[in-house]
């Protein structure tokens, strides 16, 4: 959360970050170990010998990459793995400017030791903020091998050139291998030499945007990829969780092991503990084995006084938040221009609306999970995990222990999507390590993962918009509320509004449109009947998810009224002007851009064309989730709807994506793939409620994401660019939704409001 | 009691209630990892194993019913990863996360058994059973064609560019 950090000086959300920044430190690059290490060193220290203080550890907080004496180069990555080939994208923009051979090129993900810095992966930021600092980081290693292979072959730095990890002088030519054995380098860079640097033109680009195998996926072929489910340690106890009826609150009245106790296997069940607060009530069955702590905890009695929470439902959250939309004084104003009253007060027309979310599980398909120890005084968690930074003061008051004495391995992730963003499960198994006095393994069984998941919590949305007696849009309002992760979670990163009320950016992200749409309100309240019952999770795109899917919707139901074509509406008010001409670094262009996407999907999809009965297309379009970090999507979805038994079959998805610069295009394509599947499989295939203060579906038996046989025809197509390169793991999911619900409404003229979007929904609508 | 299995071609004895999910025994006591868990009610395949060459659900498979039966699993299932449908696997990069795709791959094998080649539809109907909850579905079903060498192979797709004018940067 690097670009977190700017939050804090920023109130508005859409001042709220800039282009990543180098740090006020030198760049040191010298001998260390077996190899040439590039580092940045830590501030205050003279960095005169580059090299002594590289090998004294005199740097900080990240160690960029190595050059070895056998040529390899190996990229330290402090993102974590989950799908999304990060190490391969980031390794690449390195590679690109070092000219290092990429057949030398390998990753390394590290471990949560300080010298790496924050660690947080998500927000689809991974690129977008490293790919400055890689990029000058590769360039100084390129400086600093051309001047000392210049060295030694005798001839000026000028002659020389870098390629293919050699520097080449004429028909001479040394490799990084035999520069790093035989030189002598000592370098180092000041921030100003580190920012003239040469960072190469576009056109000069051999690994950033072409194409190539991404590095993590042999290892996934044949079953060698490890996560933090393979994890094992000698000596280690399986536990299996017992979770209490409610997420807080729950204490443990007593327990009854009795029938366990014939269980071969069975060692004890421990309630525990925890001064943290993380899992209220937890109880975990010590075992020799997955099979023996199962079977014993079918059979172990837990008596628990439920928490407060244990009777609400959906419907109360709901409920909940129609409430609080309905009440002016709650709630953080992100954006409040002047004349928004005036314009509903002088309308001659009002479109409102309300929409709404239902809970969605991360079903990551690795169930949560941590092996934890201490070993040689210093405690170990090994797992898979997205934001080690986030965690580890938490397993610090658990523990009892300082932070420095606790430090996180990271696995492969098996599926992150936001949910290991929360590392909430890594407490209960240190916990019950520490009260076992020995490794404990704890693995989260699928139901007991699905009750104890940060759900994308319920939505509620009320849109409205003045219109003068031409069918001129005069201003718009909208309201939405929800449980708030980052508020439950991250409080600290959480910007005050207009009103000077705090809100969670993430879960209003992507309402910020660069319509022009007159005077624009737009609020944000926290459902705190939601954050009481569960704890609400970041959850792919996150706000975006369910805000586009209100916003998108209602764009549509605006063009109906106004008698316009839904992408002609969208176009005429996608103007770069204003606060909508866009900035540099990352989102020049402004509107424009959006517009581009949105007329480039309109040519590749049958937009206009004549569709057969019952099927119809819908369009919807999205910057993604930041204003400041804006990737411009547009998408068509061609639906069939069977007005017998109200099934909705999604036949076609098209998609245009402006993401800047692509640094890995089939990464980027897969990218787009997953995320789109996932907005269809949330609008037409998955979701569960709340019931009993629990989610009501625990398993595939009743939760149901889109499996191959529902998957339409992808058609998706990025913008060549060469701008910023902004992220890619989310903004498709935001859009797919609205663009079903609208291509719905083309099809046999119901408007659905409510996702997901059931046959039993349609076939009422039909009938109403 | 003592069960004995070929695991990978290897005798396997293990002393274990027979009433253990053959899953556990597989990576808990065989310590092979490379299958996973993931609903435990045979629901998204990523537990999938060869029973005598068929795709089974591991995890809701004792291991008292396989007595005497042979076993693959991913790690047996080719020589050093280069079985034809893990050459696809890579061809395609079909991984994402990668947490389904052992199963993934010893459903496509049986598959290939019964459909040498086969349409989208028999594709689809058969690894509907397998979850990807990176929805990779795509290109699972593309390298299943490639490693059959079936024509469809090349119906999904590479990443698409396309370059707007000047004109329409400028001006929408």
């Amino acid at each position: 959360m690097r670009k977190f950090a700017k939050y804090l000086a920023n109130s508005a959300a859409e001042q709220a970050s800039d282009t990543p920044r180098l740090s006020r430190r030198g760049f040191l690059i010298g001998a260390a170990g077996a190899g040439l290490t590039m580092a940045f060193a830590s501030s205050g220290i003279p960095v005169a010998s580059a090299a002594k203080s590289i090998s004294e550890g005199a740097f900080e907080p990240t160690i960029w990459f190595q050059v070895r004496p056998d040529g390899r180069v190996i990229v330290n990555i402090v993102e974590a793995e989950m799908g999304q080939h990060v190490g391969t994208a980031l390794a690449r923009i390195v590679a690109d400017e070092l000219e290092a051979d990429w057949n030398d090129v390998e990753l390394h993900y590290v471990d949560s030791d300080p010298k790496w810095g924050l660690m947080v992966t998500g927000g689809s930021w991974s690129v977008w903020e490293n790919f400055d600092k890689l990029s000058r980081a590769g360039a100084a290693g390129r400086t600093a091998l051309i001047e000392e292979g210049a060295k030694l072959m005798g001839v000026s730095a000028g002659q020389c050139q870098a390629r293919g990890s050699q520097v080449i002088a004429g028909d001479r030519a040394i490799s990084y291998a035999d520069i790093v054995r035989d030189g002598n380098i000592d370098r180092s860079f000041s921030e100003e030499e580190l920012k003239a640097m040469p960072i190469k033109p576009p056109q000069e680009r051999r690994l950033i945007g072409e194409e190539s195998k991404a590095l993590d996926i042999p290892d996934k072929t044949d079953g060698s990829a490890l996560y933090g489910l393979d994890a094992t340690v000698d000596g280690m106890a399986y536990g299996r969780a017992l979770v209490p009826p409610t997420r807080y609150g729950s204490s443990v009245k007593s327990v009854d092991d009795s029938e366990a106790k014939s269980i071969p296997g069975y060692q004890q069940t421990l309630v525990l503990d925890d001064a943290s607060g993380t899992v209220p009530g937890w109880a975990v069955v010590i075992a020799d084995s997955v099979h023996a702590a199962n079977a014993a905890a079918k059979v172990i009695k837990v008596d628990w006084a439920a928490g407060k929470t244990a009777d609400v439902t959906e419907q109360k959250i709901l409920d909940e938040g129609r409430r609080l939309i309905a009440d002016d004084s709650t709630g953080a104003l992100v954006v409040n221009e002047d004349g928004v009253d005036n314009a509903f007060s002088s309308a001659d027309s009002v479109l409102e609306q309300e929409y709404v979310t239902h809970s969605v599980l991360h079903f990551q398909l690795e169930p949560v999970n941590a092996l934890a120890f201490q070993k040689d005084g210093r405690w170990e968690i090994h797992t898979g995990n997205q934001w080690q930074s986030l965690i580890l003061p938490t397993l610090a008051k658990a523990l009892g222990e300082k932070e420095d004495n606790i430090i996180m391995r990271t696995y492969l992730l098996g599926g992150g999507f936001g949910r290991r963003l929360n590392g909430d499960y890594c407490v209960p198994a240190a916990l019950a390590a520490k009260q076992l006095g020995k490794p404990v393994k704890l693995m989260l069984t699928r139901e007991d993962d699905s009750r104890f998941d940060s759900i994308r919590s319920p939505s509620v949305q009320k849109l409205r918009m003045a219109f003068d007696s031409d069918g001129q849009v005069l201003g718009m309002e909208h309201h939405a509320t929800a449980g708030w992760p980052t508020k439950a979670m991250a409080p600290f990163f959480m910007p005050k509004g207009e009103n000077g009320e705090k809100f969670d950016p993430f879960s209003i992200h992507g309402a910020a449109h660069w319509y022009s749409l007159g005077a624009h309100r737009l609020r944000a309240i926290s459902n705190e009947l939601a954050s009481d019952t569960f704890r609400p999770g970041w959850l792919r795109s996150v706000g975006s998810g369910w805000v586009n899917w209100a916003l998108e919707s209602f764009i549509d139901e605006a063009a109906q009224k106004t008698g316009e074509d839904a992408i002609e509406f969208r176009l005429s008010r996608l103007k770069a002007e204003g606060k909508n001409a866009g900035s540099a670094p990352n989102s020049v262009g402004g509107a424009n851009r959006q517009a581009t996407v949105l007329k480039r999907v309109r040519e590749i999809s049958d937009w206009g064309k004549d569709m057969p009965a019952d099927t119809g297309l819908g369009v919807a379009t999205t910057y993604g989730q930041e204003r400041n970090m804006p990737t411009w999507t547009a998408c068509v979805a061609q639906v069939h709807v069977n007005r017998d038994n109200g099934k909705v079959t999604l036949q076609k998805l098209t998609l245009v994506t402006d993401a800047g610069t692509i640094v890995h295009p089939d990464g980027a394509l897969a990218q787009v793939e997953g995320a789109a599947l996932w907005g269809a499989s949330m609008a037409l295939h998955e979701g569960t409620q709340i019931e009993q203060g629990e989610v009501r579906d625990t398993n595939l038996n009743t939760y149901t994401p889109i499996r191959m046989r529902d998957v339409p025809e992808i058609q998706a197509e990025f913008i060549k660019s060469t701008e910023t390169a902004v992220g890619l793991g989310e903004p498709a999911t935001t859009v797919v939704g609205p663009a079903i619900g609208n291509a719905i409404f083309a099809a046999v003229g119901v408007r659905m409001r409510t996702i997901p979007i059931r046959p039993e929904d349609i076939q009422a609508a039909l009938k109403a | 009691m003592t069960i004995q299995f070929q695991l990978n071609g290897e005798a396997m004895s293990l002393d274990v209630p027979e009433d253990t999910p053959l899953l556990w025994a597989i990576r808990d006591h065989a310590g092979l990892t490379g299958t996973k868990f993931g609903c435990g009610i045979g629901m998204c395949g990523a537990c999938t194993v060869h029973l005598n060459g068929r795709a089974t659900r591991s995890c809701i498979t004792t291991v008292g019913s396989v007595d005497g039966q042979q076993i693959t699993t991913i790690e047996g299932l080719g020589q050093d990863g280069e079985h034809p449908l893990q050459q696809a696997w890579v061809d395609a990069q079909a991984p994402q996360c990668g947490y389904c795709q052992s199963g993934q791959i010893m459903q496509a094998a049986t598959l290939l058994q019964d459909f040498p080649n086969p349409t989208n539809e028999q594709i689809n109907q058969i690894m509907s059973g397998n979850l990807c909850r990176c929805m990779a579905y795509v290109r699972i079903r593309k390298a299943i064609h490639l490693a059959a060498g079936s024509s469809e192979s090349s119906s999904a797709g590479s990443p698409q560019f396309y370059e707007p004018g000047q004109e329409e940067m400028s001006n929408a």
